[in-house]
């Protein structure tokens, strides 16, 4: 019923074109995350969906029924705002209950969505407090409450963590995931520039750069099959390496991507020689910064912790099979 | 030990630099302020008049309130409190304050509206909106007597056209219109004040709240009156308590459109005419003191009115 179609879209800013051809078929039930670098059009394209600005060009179908003039409110959808967007002079309960009074509920039944989604998100005994009495995360979860309480078909979800802490986004990711099991029916697009996020989350991730689709697939596609040079950069963390020059040039490509976690240390002879410049050490990994001779800088993952130190000359072997090769223009190049 | 002595050298450098700051702030508030209305106050129990300010005499109340008797078993009141001109101008003024404000702030918050939105030459309609309020007053009200002027005015001109009168009106000069142009003047010039600082308070309000209305299906009267004014009441009262001050002091324009009408003497005319035109400097204390009161006790009486209302559950 609720699937979301997206047909040659399109959205201009006056004579800036911020968003072109964009194509993608959303099933029910699906959770979408749309990811990319700021400016890249994510946001303006879930607000389109959300009805919030106006299609320039192309077609939207939400459970195969045209929505480019449609009303925000008759789409059946709900959205949570990255500043939460409450009614700061109303509590906890009216803003819940604001959106349904317009949808000409009974008192009762507002009375009953309201306290369902309020068990489900544990803000029962916030009902009566105002938002600025309110944490960070609390105030999120009021939002995505208020947006339960609409009961919608798509559920639309504008970075909502990114105004929390780090452990409290960590925490609130996992909530949403949770929220996502008990509303399996709603399909669900969330916009984040966080690769994170995109990775735990999503079924399917849209990567969009510069206002196109960069590409379109599972998370594991993503990081096992980049199509291209961006993609493989902007998904895994820490970045993939990119080396030219001549040991690029040796398997016939512009540019050789290997991400840090596939490149293991060989004392005892291996493909690559180099110094270490940094070592970060995280506890459970450590980043370990090489100037490669011949090669460059290379950033190699390695668990646990070593006592490698800076200034100290290593060897390293890159795993062949996880090799990347681009052409100049950032595309895959078989191999 | 002591209070003061456990502060640490820090913090009573900070009360002293603190002091040091105020200092001409407060000499100046006592020179233009707390010294001129105390010799006021003191004036007024005096018999001072013009010429001999340095002999006045404390009389006591007199000027506010004394009963005469004649002797032959009857007598009456005199003094201000007594005096029907001064109640009629007590109650011109407040009349005048009340529905100037009202218009100002209804036609204040309509301007604020419209500025507040997105279109092109925005920024030349905000500044343009000012003009009136930037207009020294007596300029705009010597230009409106022209305006209103009874036999050369282009009101009087443009109603006789459009057939609304069918004949001249001498809008200041009659007691059934004086008022009306007083306030007319009055309203034009103020409500750009009134527009700006209810915009201020519109620009404070998050957008984002807007669009979640809109997903919510509310219409734009209902937000405005649900979301909007709500969030933008506390500056609207503020913008009032500050335009009311100003209305109840009203002087200029009642006194250069209208001199000389009892429809349109308010207490700071009153006052002026009993200190300077009739040299009765005591008994234009006593009215200046009064006028302090009445705006004194009109203000506090909102400000308390209004706090209640704005810690009330829900607007």
């Amino acid at each position: 019923m609720a699937s979301v179609e997206l047909i040659n879209v399109s959205k201009s800013f006056g004579k800036v074109e911020v968003l072109r051809d964009i194509n993608l078929s959303l099933e029910q039930g699906e959770f979408v995350v749309f990811v990319g670098p700021s400016g890249c059009g994510k946001s303006t394209l879930l607000r389109l969906i959300a009805g919030l600005e106006d299609i320039t060009g192309g077609e939207l179908r939400i459970g195969g029924a045209p929505m480019n003039d449609v009303l925000p409110a008759k789409r059946g959808i709900a959205m949570v705002f990255q500043s939460y967007a409450l009614y700061p002079h109303m509590s906890v309960f009216e803003n819940m209950a604001f959106g349904l009074e317009q949808a000409k509920l009974s008192r009762s039944d507002i009375e009953r969505r309201v306290h369902e989604a309020a068990t489900m998100l544990q803000i029962e005994p916030l009902l009566d407090r105002k938002p600025r009495q309110l944490s960070g995360g609390q105030r999120q979860r009021v939002a995505i409450g208020r947006a339960i309480t609409r009961d919608p078909r798509v559920f639309l979800f504008d970075e909502p963590l990114s105004n929390l802490d780090a452990a409290l986004r960590v925490d609130t990711r996992l909530e949403i995931a949770a929220l996502r099991k008990r509303l399996p029916d709603t399909t669900m697009i969330y916009v984040t520039h966080d690769q994170v996020e995109a990775m735990t989350l999503a079924d399917r991730i849209v990567v969009l750069n510069g206002g196109i689709v960069e590409q379109v697939g599972t998370p594991m596609d993503l990081y096992e099959r980049p199509a291209s040079q961006f993609v493989a950069g902007f998904i895994g963390s820490p970045r993939m390496n990119f080396l030219s020059g001549p040991v690029a040039e040796a398997h016939g490509a512009a540019c050789l991507g290997i991400r840090p976690e596939h490149i293991v240390l060989t004392p005892e002879g291996g493909d690559w020689t180099g110094r270490v410049t940094l070592t970060e050490r995280l506890g459970s990994d450590t980043f370990v910064h090489v100037e490669a001779e011949g090669i460059g800088p290379v950033n190699i993952r390695v668990e646990g912790r070593t006592d490698i130190a800076a200034g100290s000359t290593i060897r390293m072997t890159p795993d062949p099979a996880s090799i990347h090769l681009f052409d100049a223009a950032g595309r895959p190049v078989a191999r | 030990m002591p209070e003061t002595s456990r502060k640490s050298r820090l913090s009573r450098n900070r009360t002293r630099s603190a002091w040091l700051f105020l200092a001409p702030m407060l000499v100046t508030l006592f020179i233009v302020a707390a010294w001129p209305l105390g010799r006021t106050i003191w004036f007024s129990f005096t018999d001072a008049s013009l010429d001999l300010m340095a002999d006045a005499k404390w009389v006591g109340i007199r000027n506010y309130l004394e009963y005469v008797d004649w002797g032959d078993g009857e007598g009456q009141y005199y003094g201000l409190l007594a005096d029907a001109r001064w109640w009629r101008s007590v109650w011109n003024t407040v009349r005048f304050a009340v529905i100037s404000v009202a218009f100002e702030t209804l036609f204040g918050l309509v301007i604020a509206l419209v500025l507040n939105q997105q279109f092109r030459g925005r920024g030349l309609v905000r500044a343009a909106v000012l003009v009136p309020w930037a207009i020294p007053t007596i300029v705009s009200a010597k230009m409106w007597a022209w305006m209103m002027h009874d036999q050369f005015g282009i009101l009087n001109d443009m109603f006789l056209r459009l057939g609304l009168i069918s004949h001249p009106v001498a809008w200041t000069a009659s007691p059934d219109t004086a008022m009306i142009a007083v306030l007319i003047v009055d309203i034009w010039k103020t409500t750009p004040f009134m527009a700006l600082l209810i915009l201020a308070g519109l620009q404070m309000v998050p957008q984002d709240i807007y669009e979640a209305a809109r997903l919510d299906g509310v219409p734009a009267w209902r937000t405005f009156r649900k979301v909007t004014l709500p969030l933008i009441m506390p500056a609207i009262l503020v913008a009032i308590v500050f335009r009311a001050l100003d209305a109840l002091r009203i002087f200029d324009i009642a006194y250069v459109l209208t001199p000389n009408t009892d429809a349109t003497r308010t207490m700071s005319v009153y006052a002026r005419e009993n200190l300077f035109d009739y040299d009765q400097f005591a008994y234009g204390s006593a009215a200046s003191t009064l006028l302090f009161l009445v705006i004194a006790l009109i203000t506090i009486t909102f400000i308390l009115a209004t706090r209640m209302d704005l810690e009330g559950r829900n607007t």
